[in-house]
């Protein structure tokens, strides 16, 4: 600290104003503008870390096959078998191995970390002290978390259609079932099944995102979105309960997969979005219930 | 304080924080589990709801034992009861699968009675418990038994009689059980409808199938199935161990044995057999079925494909009774077998016929075959893995012929099909009964997915033609029976058999359903033109798709001549395809959850957001504090457990001031600087900052500035950057901000521009005091400001702070050492439990010097020197001294008084309550 004190200004024009509601300038709609926060996010290493795999996963991919030669098909046609026709085929086997899982922890890591970061460094108490409103603070981290996670669910498709491209050619898209879609119509397709892939993953955004507002730790938050997405697999698994599946949280998640066919469905991926979009409604409203009562005393 | 407990603090409150965060969580996911686990557990009490049990009783009912034959034989029968139901109510008799007994009929019988059925179900005779030997669905001996069942059933008081002796009944069941409700209407007047499936029209035809016409005599016999029939009828239930051809008849009556046996050896049929097969067909008394009957076929079925549903439907049409059809994507070769769609369906048809009060009139004219539905394949549902179905349907079922009919050339040399030696090796196009080789049990009863691994079809070459079409222009749905006109020649006693295959632009190729069409052609060295009916089928050709067509020597499901031999095979004519464009998917529409679920989750948001609510905080400013920075009145905050962390406090700071807040741990300062901060609600009372009261995100926070249990910053950021992000984030003017002034206070030089998990304690804490000066706010408020400092640094923040109020702005500055708030405040608030202890200017506070402690061994005759002096309040006796309130007397005089009277001055010290007070406190506590 510096021996001298500095010029402190004493008696600027706005200061003090006797009464005044507020210091100058300030406006509660203008606090933690989207474009701040998403700087703030972005630099984290961890954003970098899961930004950076999502982009290395197609070339993983593209390594193993070079590696391990051509798959040969199954008595069952899987998109595995086909993965190495054309990009379009390689990028949908890229999201078929990525939806379970890492697409999961990506966007429960966007999500889940949000808040409960800021409550570990402690900056959370400052922003609200700015302050920056409780729902404003909270609507804007939503926007930029969700924001991540689309990036992360459009990079990696547009990432393994890249490394397609260069690996495998262009090229109409392969069935499993030994039909083809021309290129134009797959890329619609694609386009489909990418933003179901959103739509799918808005249940773990709004389970994480809820998390995150209840919880300081910010692994406990992205742990426990995951942990509950394992758990709904597992009971998915359990086929005796029928019909009760339909409700649980990831019954719908590879639903996509119904447009990879001549005949397309859309049954699967309406029930799907119904029930993801529910369960994020009702966990989004959890997280602003609880977080607008909360005593924050991280 | 010692060092240890100042250090324990932040630390102790860490842990438990950590504990109870990571509580908080745990409890949050463990209820989510207990959500999941109640729709588990409620899903699976739906399932199986015991409420509804359906009474049962098991009997032994005795029947003749042939015609003519004094003998009884015990049939083993179950009764099931309607649950609840008073009074009389249809009855339905429930016959099983080949192989099978009355166990597997359980579900469906419980099903139907629920649904206000008395039900008997009975193992046939030869099966499970019932005596006997199997006849095969003789009308003397299968046939009569079901007729006793019927007498039996009319001397039940819980069935409803629609005549003396004549119960209102149907007859339902499987393969051969269906084979028996449709004999049992044709030989018993008193039946008023049946649902046969996947079953019989003629046994004789569906085992000895001649697709060129010709008719059974000169059939192609159906070896696999047939073993299988047989053996799951000669050996112990659910084993299919070999048979012994000398001794193997198993429960089979001998006729039915010996017959059997000629068949399989020779691979022709013998008159005698198809006698005995006739007599036990629908076939034989077409004529007769005059009810209303519910045909379920499948489509997956090479033992009773779907020409035996469509002659019965034929049958009974022109007999004019009631007749739908409906295919389902089962059958005995496995597939999807719909079973609670089918359940439905009889159900359904059994309410329709059997509930009105009026038994159906007899059938009289021929009508036209009713409603006609279709199980069709809608691509793979990714959810289940498996091949979602659609139900197409149309009102009249038109035959296998369809209702338009579309010629489609082929094309292909003529060609020479070589049959091998000893008719092997074969051809194939499908595994027939791989279900029932799977153990799934009797011929009526099949596992599911069964089918999918019978997707196996290949012609040798050599042995087999090929023709094939033009690619379709447009995709295309076969209904029915495809007809192909072929010329056959080079040998008397031709055996092909015919399939239709849909090749795919790509080179696969799909056999629809895994059926062939096998043909005998007799007299035909010369040359014959034959017409082949295609296996019926419901199958789209995509466009793009050719279809082609092949005629080969041999197939593993099927005896073929075993001379080697060599035929001609070349086109005689175009397919005729049919197909049934009226058959219609209903849209089924979307269960009403797809809707309802996001409507019933918006509702929930809602309701949890408005009660979440906290009430706004309506009080108006106070006009009257408008210059004041800060009040504090009745301030109260319970913490979970009871714990009131602060009580009752008020006190008030004057612009210009520099307030300490001053208490020991636990005195309930932080928590009335998060409150200050609108971080936490207070229970009671209210702050009001410049006369507005504070709640979150009040604006009038934005002329706070504050510091308040440690920095927080983002540790991948460097200071300059996090103080600028910060900044940014107020959404401030960024000229206000004045961060050169606030970037000298934290003095931090070049490490501004590193990283802040870089930074050491001391770093963090200058800049986070830097933050909060960020703008000048009016109020600074700082919580321990100086922890982690060193003296230098202490020293200089002390001056920052002294010379922020000098500009007219106001400090708060919270400590538990007195020392530093008597250097740095004009005033101070003492805080202990919450409470307010004491409050006032540090001067009066702390100690005015108005009273003296003077130090002598002499106390006596100090308090006789000097009670008596002017200006001299009081003098009492304190440990190794006196204790002086002055009023108005200076210090000096006193101890030139003292001296004078020759008592001995060790010391003499001003008194200071305070530290009294606060470090009895801190003993305290």
């Amino acid at each position: 600290m510096t021996r001298t004190l500095p010029e402190l200004p004493t008696d600027e024009g706005a200061h003090p104003i006797p009464g005044a509601s507020h210091a100058p300038g300030y406006r509660p709609r203008h606090t933690l503008p989207i474009r701040v926060e998403a700087v703030r996010q972005f630099r984290r290493r961890r954003t970098l870390f899961m930004i950076g795999l999502l982009l290395a996963l197609p070339w993983i991919l593209v390594a193993a096959f070079k590696i391990g030669g051509d798959p040969s098909p199954d008595a069952v046609p899987t998109l595995v078998d086909v993965a190495t026709k054309s990009a379009l085929n390689f990028t949908a086997f890229t999201l078929f191995v990525s939806t379970g899982f890492l697409l999961v922890v990506a966007v429960a890591l966007f999500c889940g970390d949000t808040v409960a970061s800021e409550a570990s460094w402690s900056s959370l108490r400052y922003l609200l002290a700015a302050p920056v409103p409780r729902a404003r603070l909270l609507r804007v981290k939503l926007v930029v978390a969700l924001g991540y996670s689309v990036l992360a669910l459009v990079l990696l498709p547009l990432m393994a259609l890249i490394a397609g491209v260069i690996a495998f050619g262009w090229g109409p898209l392969d069935l499993p079932v030994g039909a083809s879609l021309p290129t134009g119509e797959a890329l619609g397709r694609m386009s489909v099944v990418v933003v179901y892939g959103v739509v799918a993953q808005l249940v773990v955004m709004g389970i994480a995102f809820w998390l995150s507002t209840v919880t300081d730790a910010p692994l406990g938050a992205v742990g426990g979105a995951v942990g509950l997405v394992v758990v709904s697999n597992i009971v998915d698994a359990v086929t005796a309960l029928g019909s009760w599946r339909d409700y649980l949280p990831t019954h719908w998640q590879f639903a996509w997969v119904d447009v990879l066919q001549t005949d397309p469905q859309w049954d699967g991926m309406i029930k799907g979005s119904a029930v993801s979009v529910a369960y994020a409604v009702v966990f989004l409203a959890l997280a602003f219930r609880h977080f607008g009562r909360k005593d924050i005393v991280s | 304080m010692s060092l240890r407990t100042a250090l324990g603090r932040p630390f102790a409150v860490a842990r438990s924080r950590l504990t109870t965060r990571r509580s908080r969580v745990l409890a949050g996911v463990l209820a989510l589990v207990v959500v999941i686990v109640a729709i588990v557990g409620v899903g699976a009490l739906v399932r199986d709801d015991p409420a509804a049990a359906v009474p049962a009783t098991e009997q032994r009912i005795d029947v003749a034992a042939g015609p003519g034959d004094p003998a009884r034989i015990g049939i083993d029968t179950t009764l099931f009861l309607p649950p609840g139901v008073r009074g009389r109510a249809p009855a339905v008799l429930l016959a099983h699968g080949f192989g099978g007994s009355k166990a597997e009929l359980r579900r469906d019988a419980e099903a139907l009675a629920r649904s206000g059925y008395v039900v008997l179900t009975y193992s046939a005779r030869g099966f499970g418990g019932s005596a006997g030997q199997i006849m095969l669905d003789q009308p003397d001996y299968e046939v009569a038994d079901a007729r006793a069942l019927i007498d039996w059933l009319a001397t039940r008081p819980e069935v409803r009689l629609d005549g003396p002796g004549d119960p209102r009944v149907g007859v339902a069941g499987a393969s051969y059980g269906g084979a028996l409700a449709l004999l049992t209407a044709a030989y018993d007047p008193r039946v008023d409808t049946i649902a046969p499936q996947i079953t019989w029209h003629d046994l004789a035809d569906a085992l000895l199938p001649n697709a060129a016409g010709g008719g059974p005599a000169d059939g192609v016999f159906k070896k696999m199935w047939a073993g299988l029939f047989f053996s799951s009828g000669t050996n112990p239930l659910g084993s299919l161990a070999p048979i012994d051809a000398n001794t193997g008849c198993g429960r089979f009556a001998e006729q039915v044995c010996a017959v059997y046996r000629e068949v399989a050896v020779g691979g022709r049929s013998t008159p005698q057999a198809i006698d005995l097969l006739r007599r036990a067909s629908p076939a034989s008394v077409a004529d007769r079925i005059a009810v209303p009957t519910l045909l379920i076929q499948g489509q997956n079925d090479s033992l009773f494909p779907l020409d035996q549903a469509d002659r019965n439907a034929a049958a009974i049409a022109r007999n004019g009774a009631p007749v739908e059809t409906v295919w389902t994507a089962g059958g005995h070769d496995g597939g999807r077998p719909q079973s609670a769609m089918v359940r439905d369906r009889v159900t359904g048809w059994f309410d329709r016929w059997l509930k009105p009060a009026q038994a159906t009139p007899r059938a009289g004219t021929p009508t036209a075959a009713g409603e006609f539905r279709v199980t069709r394949s809608g691509g793979v549902d990714s959810a289940t893995r498996e091949q979602r179905l659609r139900i197409a349907d149309t009102g009249h079922y038109p035959g296998l012929g369809g209702t338009r009919q579309r010629a489609v050339a082929l094309a292909g040399p003529e060609q020479t099909v070589a049959n091998p030696p000893g008719g092997a090796p074969t051809s194939v196009s499908g595994l027939p009964g791989l279900g029932l080789l799977a153990g799934a049990g009797s011929l009526g009863a099949l596992a599911s997915g069964a089918g999918d691994l019978g997707g196996i079809a290949f012609d040798l070459p050599g042995q087999s033609a090929f023709f094939q079409s033009e690619k379709f222009d447009q995709s295309t749905w076969i209904t029915g029976s495809t007809t192909a006109r072929v010329r056959v020649s080079g040998a008397d006693d031709i055996v092909l058999f015919a399939k239709l295959y849909d090749v795919a632009p790509g080179g696969g190729t799909v056999l629809p359903h895994q059926l062939a069409a096998p043909i005998r052609v007799s007299g035909a060295a010369a040359g014959r033109d034959v017409e082949i009916r295609l296996p019926a089928i419901d199958h789209q050709v995509d466009s793009g798709h050719r279809l082609r067509l092949v005629l080969t020597a041999t197939d593993l499901g099927f005896a073929s001549p075993g001379a080697p031999a060599s035929y001609r095979v070349a086109l005689a004519g175009p397919l005729t395809v049919p197909s049934v464009p009226q058959l219609h998917v209903a849209s089924t529409g979307y269960p009403w959850w797809t809707w309802g679920l996001p409507l019933i989750a918006v509702l929930v948001a809602l309701a949890l957001l408005l009660t979440g609510r906290r009430r706004a905080a309506a009080a108006a400013p106070d006009p009257a504090l408008a210059e004041v920075p800060l009040q504090i009145r009745g301030l109260t905050k319970r913490y979970k457990g009871g714990k009131l962390a602060v009580d009752d406090l008020s006190f008030r700071v004057e612009a210009g001031q520099v307030l300490g807040l001053l208490g020991p741990n636990g005195a309930g300062k932080t928590t009335t600087l998060r409150m200050l901060m609108g971080l936490i609600l207070p229970d009671g009372g209210e702050i009001r900052i410049f006369g507005r009261v504070v709640g979150p995100g009040a604006p009038v926070l934005s002329r706070l500035g504050s510091f308040v249990e440690g920095p927080g910053f983002l540790p991948h950021l460097s200071g300059r950057e996090n103080l600028s992000l910060y900044w940014r984030a107020t959404g401030r003017p960024h000229a206000d901000a004045h961060f050169d002034e606030a970037l000298e206070i934290a003095g931090l030089g070049e490490a501004l521009d590193r990283n802040v998990r870089t930074y050491s304690q001391g770093m963090r804490q200058r800049l986070a005091i830097a933050q909060a000066m960020l703008g000048l706010p009016d109020l600074l408020v700082l919580d321990e400001p100086t922890n982690g400092l060193d003296p230098p640094q202490i020293r200089a923040m002390r001056d920052v702070l002294i010379g922020y109020a000098a500009t007219g702005r106001t400090v708060v500055v919270s400590s538990h050492l007195l020392a530093e708030v008597e250097q740095t405040c004009t005033h101070v608030v003492v805080m202990h439990r919450g409470r307010l202890i004491a409050s006032g200017p540090v001067g009066e506070i702390v100690g005015n010097g108005n009273t003296l402690v003077i130090g002598t061994p002499v106390p006596d005759l100090a308090i006789a020197t000097l009670k008596d002096l002017p200006g001299v309040g009081s003098v009492e006796p304190e440990e190794g001294g006196v204790l002086v309130q002055l009023a108005g007397a200076q210090a000096s005089v006193l101890v030139a008084e003292l001296v004078g009277a020759g008592v001995a001055v060790d010391r003499v010290t001003a008194r200071r309550r305070l530290e009294d007070a606060f470090l009895t406190l801190i003993g305290e506590s």
